[in-house]
């Protein structure tokens, strides 16, 4: 009898070294002779554990962390094949505090089981939402989304099922690229901001529900194809997505027979290249269609007139990988979840200057404070933490006094913030704040798409007055003339890229005015010599 | 009397240099296999880069062509999209994380020791053409801070040590 071992082939979990961590067992068995199948997995999304190894024994799976291959060896005759104690040995990984608070409908299976064993996937619970949503009339399926309270998680938080019903009522036209125009579902999986990484770990984990999550789209508003649009600096995500697509393809769960139903689904994955703002969904859309990935002007919405013209649904990898589990468990189920008008879950992520940072799948309401100080630890530095972005590089900037702002969409909306994707990020107090601000405004000036003035020279002038204003060159009306041009960029920008750089610059400098301030350092007499 | 070709404008081209043998097949292979597709132009660009590790200027010409649009268009977008380049690559080439989380992190530090250690800026490659240095704005490691990522493949917790024990191993790689 063999015996199984996890072995994580996350993106990050190999960036800690699993690839070499997985080669050193099979070596390892090799020599001693012990029959050991090696499974890669996703990451469970403890990425101070990882590499993370897991055996399954009579008892369950034994989680042994982090590994690195010296440790091997150790392990072998520390007899971890039958779940041995080793001072790397963390036992089960349901019960650490950290996995065992969680809320994991969404990555019920991430980590689980092996990413592209469709056995694997339906012996947990795969296809069922599918199954069900054959069954279904399409008003019922976005009926149920509707009723789930499912909002977009890639940001907007826009509840879903009223996109899915304009696209449900939006007519096909005609169309010269295509003798049998169709509507589209598309997947935003460009996932840019800094501190998220959500989606990368889900397609990397449990691609087939993302899948499954897009079919049901196409069943729900009468869509035969659908794209991911993927960001290129993904490759990990990339090759698990093409797979799992292609055994998908051989087993009828794409193509012309959806699960025998006769019904199509047609699914491909496309690259981005590099470009921020095509996070964005109407740039998003554009660079599909091979052009510049320039903000479109809205209305007419993309579920009206989307991707190559037709009634379009884009939905976020989080969101569309949230259905499958509404279909099966029901509306009411997921909307037990959460608080107000945040319902279900929604996958954190704990990054930057922090000791435990990883995925947090739990129902909106628990605080930021809970957040960094229970699970996150404090920060890796082991100082204070003393700002926290919260929803990327768009996100305002937190200050300590904010830390009991509970995890809900309203409530930082209300602190001039968002919860965007769910990335946090913490700082510790050696961050210099107007470095902070400047970098948005730097960030933006890389990434505009250029369509609008607000955002394409603002961001730019942004970036010269925060230097003037740290040189301490006319302060007063450098700092007029900053929050003056914030204003500028959030009520005339296209989109939220120049509209909402103003937020970490306006929350810098009000919450942490004092870095703007700096004395200048005494001038240096002629022939002195520094250091 | 001016000779006349001082009266040619100033910002003439020079003559368009014509793709070599293995440009041309890389070119023609991803017009042939992608044109008809919906939205072809950014697989097509991948696909070029994929097997050259840049797309060379006169396949611009050949690109607008096949899909018939024009030439300022596939200019537009070829340098509309950070990722694209167009000239050739160091043999590795890194893309070193300068966003936030990994600023949390240490990253404007790892990225001064970076640029003085290969001798180079961003967008810059060695003068023995080993490495070339890029910028990337997030590579979902940013629980594992500061990132990088060498020929695809992602490191975590990447300090001036490891980043320059890295380099060394990409090069014993290859060897």
């Amino acid at each position: 009898m063999s015996t199984t071992v996890y072995v994580s082939r996350d993106a990050s979990a190999l960036a800690m070294g699993a690839e070499r961590v997985a080669r050193a067992i099979a070596d390892e068995a090799r020599r001693t002779g012990a029959d050991v199948r090696l499974v890669r997995n996703g990451s469970r999304g403890m990425f101070w554990l990882e590499p993370l190894v897991e055996v399954v024994t009579p008892a369950g799976r034994v989680a042994y962390g982090p590994v690195q291959p010296r440790d091997i060896a150790g392990l072998f005759s520390a007899g971890f094949l039958q779940g041995g104690a080793h001072a790397l040995r963390l036992g089960a990984v349901e019960e650490i505090p950290y996995f065992a608070k969680q809320e994991r409908l969404t990555f019920a299976r991430v980590g689980l089981t092996d990413p592209l064993s469709l056995e694997d996937y339906r012996a947990h619970g795969g296809l069922r939402g599918l199954t069900r949503a054959l069954e279904l009339a399409p008003a019922d399926i976005v009926k149920l989304v509707t009723d789930s309270g499912l909002r977009g998680r890639g940001g907007a938080a826009f509840p879903a099922g009223i996109k899915w019903k304009t696209a449900l009522e939006a007519s096909v036209q005609p169309s010269a690229l295509s003798p049998q125009p169709s509507k589209y579902i598309v997947c935003n999986a460009d996932e840019g901001d800094s501190g998220t990484f959500s989606d990368r770990m889900l397609m990397e984990g449990d691609p087939y529900v993302l899948i499954e999550g897009m079919i049901i789209a196409g069943l729900a508003v009468g869509a035969t194809r659908g794209y991911i649009y993927l960001r290129c600096e993904y490759p990990h995500a990339h090759r698990a997505l093409e797979t799992a697509i292609a055994i998908a393809y051989g087993n009828h769960i794409l193509g012309g027979d959806v699960l025998g139903s006769g019904q199509r689904f047609d699914l491909e994955v496309r690259l981005g290249a590099g470009a921020y703002i095509c996070g964005e969904e109407t740039s998003l859309l554009d660079s599909l269609e091979g052009k510049r990935g320039q903000v479109r002007v809205k209305p007419p919405l993309p579920a009206v007139k989307g991707l190559f013209g037709q009634p379009t649904i884009i939905n976020n990898v989080i969101t569309l990988a949230s259905v499958p589990i509404i279909l099966d468990q029901g509306a009411e189920f997921y909307r037990n979840f959460g608080l107000g008008r945040s319902r279900g879950t929604l996958p954190l992520q704990l990054a930057g200057n922090i000791k435990y940072g990883g995925l947090v799948e739990k129902a909106f309401g628990l605080t930021l404070r809970e957040l960094l100080y229970d699970y996150g630890g404090g920060a890796a530095s082991g100082r204070p933490i003393r700002a926290v972005q919260v929803g990327g590089p768009l996100g305002a900037y937190l200050p300590e006094s904010q830390f009991d702002t509970p995890i809900d969409y309203e409530a930082f909306a209300a602190n001039r913030g968002m919860l965007g994707h769910g990335g946090i990020v913490a700082f510790d107090d050696t961050v210099d704040m107007a470095e902070q601000a400047r970098f948005a405004m730097e960030f933006c000036a890389i990434e505009s798409c250029g369509k609008c003035t607000p955002c394409r020279i603002g961001s730019t002038r942004g970036v010269e007055v925060i230097d003037r204003i740290v040189a301490n060159q006319a302060r007063a009306q450098s700092e007029t003339l900053l929050r003056d041009l914030c204003e500028t960029m959030l009520h005339g920008s296209l989109c939220a890229l120049g509209g909402l750089t103003p937020y970490p610059v306006l929350s810098a400098l009000e919450h942490f005015a004092e870095d703007f301030h700096k004395p200048s350092p005494p001038s240096l007499a002629m022939g002195e010599r520094v250091g | 009397m001016q000779d006349a070709s001082t009266l040619l404008p100033l910002k003439n081209p020079p003559p368009r240099a014509a793709l070599n043998a293995t440009q041309k097949q890389a070119v023609e292979g991803a017009l042939a296999s992608l044109r008809d597709t919906p939205g072809a132009l950014l697989p097509i660009l991948h696909a070029i880069q994929d097997v050259l590790g840049y797309i060379p200027e006169p396949a611009v010409p050949a690109i607008a062509h096949a899909l018939n649009r024009s030439r300022a268009e596939v200019h537009g977008v070829l340098s509309f999209y950070h990722w694209f380049r167009t000239t050739p690559p160091g043999r590795h080439v890194i893309h070193l994380c300068r966003a936030e989380a990994c600023q949390a992190m240490g990253a404007r530090a790892l990225e001064a020791h970076a640029k003085q250690k290969l001798g180079v800026d961003f967008h810059g490659t060695t003068a023995d053409g080993a490495f070339t240095l890029e910028p990337v704005y997030c590579l979902g490691n940013c629980a594992c801070s500061p990132s990088l990522m060498i020929d695809g493949e992602v490191h975590g917790r990447v300090d001036a040590e490891r980043f320059d024990a890295l380099l060394v191993e990409t090069q014993e790689v290859q060897r």
